[in-house]
């Protein structure tokens, strides 16, 4: 059996593969992006990427009403907007397995909170399993299907940053088929009204039940009886700093974590001194095995903030600390919009005219940071056009003509057009802008509905969004080159100062997916030290004795400096 | 060698994931255990990037190597060297880029980029090799090289030979790069 390095996600999808899953329907997010990226490379599965993660979610049911095995991956906030299906699946169980993916991401690397997706698990009442390194992650994700189908529930499968962006060697195996399953009518247990609905939720709590009595079983948990003095609870990344911390301590390592194996726990409790549990985020299994009545410390040594380490651990046991060079106060490097970056030229204007951004989630947040400054709010995705409609609402039209709502393209299709559908129906006189940059870019580069492939990189319809606005009944519709700096100016003042509802709509591919002119930029002896050019935020651009200079390497050549700047002082290098 | 950690800073779009795959690739070739962690999405634009590289005889537990535990850090950037200092071992040693990319904050005068970060460096680390990396890739002929130049000045202190290194980057580089990259790995080499 060839062993290969992975990605803990690269493992996923290739447990999948090897699981026989059929259909894979995900929307992008970090950390989970690259299983479905990944899954997109094996011929033998369909893979999509879908508007949203609701929209994945339900194809995957269907895929498993259908009989066939099905997967859909998500971040942590991916679960949210997919928690109505989620919770409700639950109750109906599967026909073909069915694995729902969700990576959290503790230390908010790449997300705007910490979410403890474990509690939607337990909310749910689904098992949850969570893998603490790459080849688990792929023996997880077989284990997950055979349970999904032995017990017929969908199984989450819960992972972090960590897990996800690791990577560590594999033993890769082959796929085994599972045809599909014959279709047969089922109608109580796919019919989720009232009636059905309340045995479906007598035949869950029969389930989880069992899964519990039969977890104490499962190869997935482990119980490594070391030193008694010191028993340690633990699941997922956090076994490998407590293993790392603490090699002589016992630990038992919980690969089910709802609902918790808890015979094991008893078990394991009953053999040490003294319990503790160590879980990075809120005290989810410290509570749970506190009401089983043993007593287990946890967060009162231990944080709910942010990732755990195997240096916090061992100082709080052991009180030693590596030595090291003390931590420099250094200049933080904050990211930044790319060198021609096409949303830069809006977001100038936007500065320069003062308005009100409630804006969203993808590269353009980044607008929020000076010197642009130039974004209000940031809640979740497709919040910028709904925030904007209740900040009218709550001081008028007149406050509505220094506002805008800013979005992306595959953040308009995620969850957009309801709320733009919202505003024509509830008579609002805002002003929405869609970033077209003809890709999904903040998590990398993904197809979306607009950019004419799928996720497999094959030709697909592309979905016109000039064309979504119209049919949600708007009738001023302006599309604009963000970089023709004049003319974005003049449809953002126009279309604000309108009392109706309006969408501008900024059309120019992300930087990194279309070749730039690479003519290199540079300030010639025109300057008079304006510093305007500074106003746009560009990577590419410094201050270097006293004056603004054009970092050459940086330079992409998108000429966006050259148009802000007053005394035509900026050139394309001759070379 | 029993376990060697690397952690491997830079700035993002500097290329620091293929070193860490290349060293990966290295370990598993050499039968050693290994784990890398790595940092996607936000900070890839332009953010503070890191990526720890974990090679042991043992098995690797934690994928991520903390304060104090480097025994080696390849460093990109100058800011980047003196920002992660506080995770190299006492007698660790650290290879940097001599290249200074002035972030947000220092463009806007609301920060300092640190002076004489070489200084600082000689004084917190056993030994410090420091070569000018962009100019050399740029010799070979591509920017974009200042990764294998990298790799080719710290192969020299690591104990895998240096066809081993070659034939991964072999392995790992788009073919019609391959040879502008072995020319990039043997200029660090010898630098
Ligand atoms: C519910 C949810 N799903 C996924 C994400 C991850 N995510 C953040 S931004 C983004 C897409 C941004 O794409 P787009 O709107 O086209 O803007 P761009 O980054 O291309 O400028 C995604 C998928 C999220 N934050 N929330």
């Amino acid at each position: 059996m060839e062993k290969k390095i992975m990605l803990g996600n690269e493992a996923f999808a290739r447990g999948a593969f090897e699981a026989g899953v059929r259909v894979v329907s995900s929307y992008p997010g970090t950390p989970s992006t690259e299983i479905t990226e990944t899954a997109a490379g094996y011929e033998e599965m369909y893979v999509e990427w879908a508007p949203n993660e609701k929209v994945a979610t339900e194809v995957a049911v269907g895929a498993s009403i259908g009989g066939a095995r099905a997967l859909s991956c998500m971040k942590h906030v991916g679960l949210n907007v997919a928690a109505d299906p989620f919770f409700t699946a639950a109750y109906t169980g599967v026909t073909g397995g069915l694995v729902l993916l969700v990576a959290d991401d503790n230390g908010c690397h790449s997300s705007q909170n910490e979410q403890d997706s474990r509690y939607h698990g337990r909310g749910a009442g689904v098992p949850v399993l969570e893998p603490a390194n790459a080849q688990e992650c792929k023996d997880f994700m077989k284990f997950a299907y055979e349970m999904s189908e032995q017990y017929d529930t969908p199984v989450l499968i819960r992972s972090n940053t960590r897990v996800s962006h690791s990577r560590g060697i594999v033993t890769v195996e082959e796929r085994q088929e599972h045809e599909v399953k014959p279709y047969k009518k089922n109608i109580p247990k796919y019919v989720a009204m009232p009636a059905m609905a309340k045995k479906l939720h007598i035949a869950q709590e029969k389930r989880l039940n069992q899964i519990q009595e039969d977890s104490k079983e499962y190869a997935i948990n482990k119980m490594e009886i070391n030193d008694k003095k010191i028993g340690i609870i633990t699941s997922g990344i956090c076994y490998q700093y407590v293993k790392e911390a603490l090699p002589e301590a016992s630990v038992l390592k919980m690969g089910i974590i709802n609902p918790l194996p808890k015979a094991l726990i008893e078990e394991f409790a009953a053999q040490v001194e003294e319990v503790y549990v160590i879980e990075e985020g809120n005290p989810f299994f410290e509570e749970q095995i506190r009401a089983m009545g043993l007593p287990a410390k946890g967060k009162d040594m231990f944080t709910i903030q942010g990732e755990y380490s195997a240096n916090m651990i061992r100082k709080a046991f052991t009180g030693k600390e590596p030595e090291h060079a003390p931590a420099q106060e250094a200049a933080g490097r904050p990211p930044l919009m790319c060198a021609g970056c096409p949303h830069r030229g809006l977001f100038y204007i936007l500065a320069k005219l003062k308005k009100t951004v409630l804006g969203d989630i993808g590269c353009y947040t980044l607008a929020s940071l000076p010197p642009t400054s130039a974004m209000d709010a940031c809640l979740c995705m497709g919040a910028s056009i709904t925030m904007a409609h209740g900040f009218e609402k709550a001081r008028g039209k007149d406050a509505a003509k220094d506002t805008v709502a800013v979005l992306g393209d595959s953040t308009f299709f995620h969850s957009g057009i309801t709320g733009l559908v919202n505003m024509k129906y509830n008579q609002s006189a805002g002003t929405v802008i869609i970033l077209d940059n003809r890709i999904t870019g903040m998590t990398g580069h993904q197809d979306n509905p607009s950019t004419g492939k799928n996720a497999k990189g094959e030709p697909a319809p592309a979905i016109d969004i000039a064309g979504i606005a119209r049919a949600c009944g708007v009738e001023h519709i302006v599309e604009v080159d963000p970089f023709d700096l004049p003319a974005v100016e003049k449809a953002v003042k126009e279309e604000t100062a309108r009392e109706e509802l309006s969408v501008i709509i900024t059309k120019r591919p992300c930087a990194l997916i279309v070749k730039q002119p690479n003519i290199p930029h540079l300030v010639t002896d025109a300057c008079k030290n304006c510093r305007k050019c500074m106003d746009i935020g560009c990577p590419a651009i410094e201050i270097a004795e006293g004056r603004p200079v054009i970092i050459a390497e940086s330079c992409v050549g998108c000429g966006l400096c050259k148009d802000v700047c007053p005394f035509d002082a900026i050139k394309e290098e001759v070379k | 060698m029993k376990d060697m950690n690397i952690l491997i800073v830079g700035v993002g779009g500097q290329g620091t994931l293929l070193a860490s795959v290349i060293l990966g690739k290295i370990a598993l070739e050499e039968g050693y255990d290994v784990k890398l962690a790595e940092v996607h999405g936000m900070a890839q634009r332009g953010g503070s990037v890191v990526t720890h590289v974990r090679i042991s005889e043992n098995e690797v537990r934690s994928p991520l190597i903390e304060e104090g535990g480097a025994d080696v850090i390849l460093a990109f950037e100058e800011l980047e060297a003196y920002r992660w200092i506080p995770y190299l071992k006492r007698d660790g040693v650290i290879f940097v880029n001599t290249q200074q990319i002035r972030p947000m904050p220092v463009i806007l005068g609301t920060a300092d980029y640190p002076e004489d970060v070489l200084g600082f460096l000689q004084e917190n680390a056993n030994k410090v090799t420091s070569l000018p990396a962009l100019d050399i890739a740029a010799e070979c002929g591509s920017a974009k090289a200042v990764n294998t130049v990298l790799l080719g000045a710290m192969a020299k202190e690591l104990p895998f030979s240096k066809e081993t290194w070659i034939r991964q980057i072999e392995s790992t580089v788009k073919p019609k790069f391959i040879e502008l990259n072995k020319q990039a790995f043997e200029k660090g080499y010898q630098a």
